[in-house]
């Protein structure tokens, strides 16, 4: 399976900007099998970043025990709505994805 | 030709190397050591919390039971002041360090995953502040393990 798209939510709590995002990725551990017994090499997002107007808000180390199609929900101190928000991955592949949304 | 065609691959070979350059560059860094220590003493020596002290101010959201261990939901906040990353590290998988985030220009110090769990263990997350680590456990018994299959 390979990476697909990424899904966004920002919205305003009480006092804080709520992000939730969904990211595609199959976060292959290294020690599932296919049905021929041959064991599915490690494919893993590792980064992962949220910025906030353009400035860098959290960054995330993650391994392969992230679930696959990682969610995430993070919280941003303050925000309005219109505020930017972009949220990047970057996996052990090299690969990448990012996404974009406006705080609602 | 022989020579010829050497010179050319180089000069591939050379500009390849130009054009990955930044990119590699822009990639964030990834604590090899710690993510691939496969106790949770290694994993936390490798992010540099081994003297990590108890504090109920550091806050898991977690199933008592996961049915599923490939889904299994953890939220955690923490009230200490001045809390600039949170770690999660599941205690029973064989690799046990999941995740480091570090927050900073007013994120605050909370995060929602969803982990997998290899079967029943303590979830132990890390928080640092003012350059001390705190650390808080909470035991999640799984019926069906998420890492293999």
């Amino acid at each position: 399976m390979a990476a697909g798209p990424m899904k966004m939510r920002a919205t305003l709590g009480s006092g804080y900007t709520d992000i939730r995002v969904l990211m595609s990725h199959p976060m292959e551990t290294g020690q599932r099998k296919e049905a021929d017994g041959k064991l599915v090499p490690m494919h893993f997002i590792q980064n992962v970043t949220v910025r906030m107007n353009g400035k860098t808000v959290v960054e995330g180390q993650i391994s392969q025990a992230v679930s696959r199609n990682p969610v995430f929900s993070f919280r941003v101190k303050g925000g309005a709505k219109g505020d930017k928000i972009e949220v990047s991955w970057v996996d052990n592949k090299g690969e990448s994805n990012k996404t974009e949304a406006v705080v609602a | 030709m022989n020579a010829v065609r050497r010179l050319l691959l180089q000069g591939a070979g050379a500009l390849a190397a130009g054009l990955l350059a930044p990119l590699s560059a822009l990639a964030a860094t990834w604590n090899k050591e710690a993510f691939g220590a496969k106790t949770a003493a290694d994993a936390l020596r490798g992010i540099g919390a081994a003297n990590a002290v108890a504090s109920a101010d550091l806050l898991i959201e977690a199933p008592e039971i996961a049915e599923n261990g490939a889904v299994v939901p953890i939220e955690v906040s923490s009230r200490i002041a001045g809390t600039r990353s949170i770690a999660v590290v599941i205690e029973k998988n064989p690799f046990p360090l999941v995740a480091k985030f570090d927050f900073m220009e007013g994120a605050l110090p909370f995060v929602k995953v969803n982990v997998k769990m290899g079967e029943t263990s303590d979830v132990r997350v890390i928080a640092e502040a003012g350059g001390r680590h705190y650390t808080a456990t909470k035991n999640i018994k799984v019926t069906i393990g998420g890492c293999g299959g």
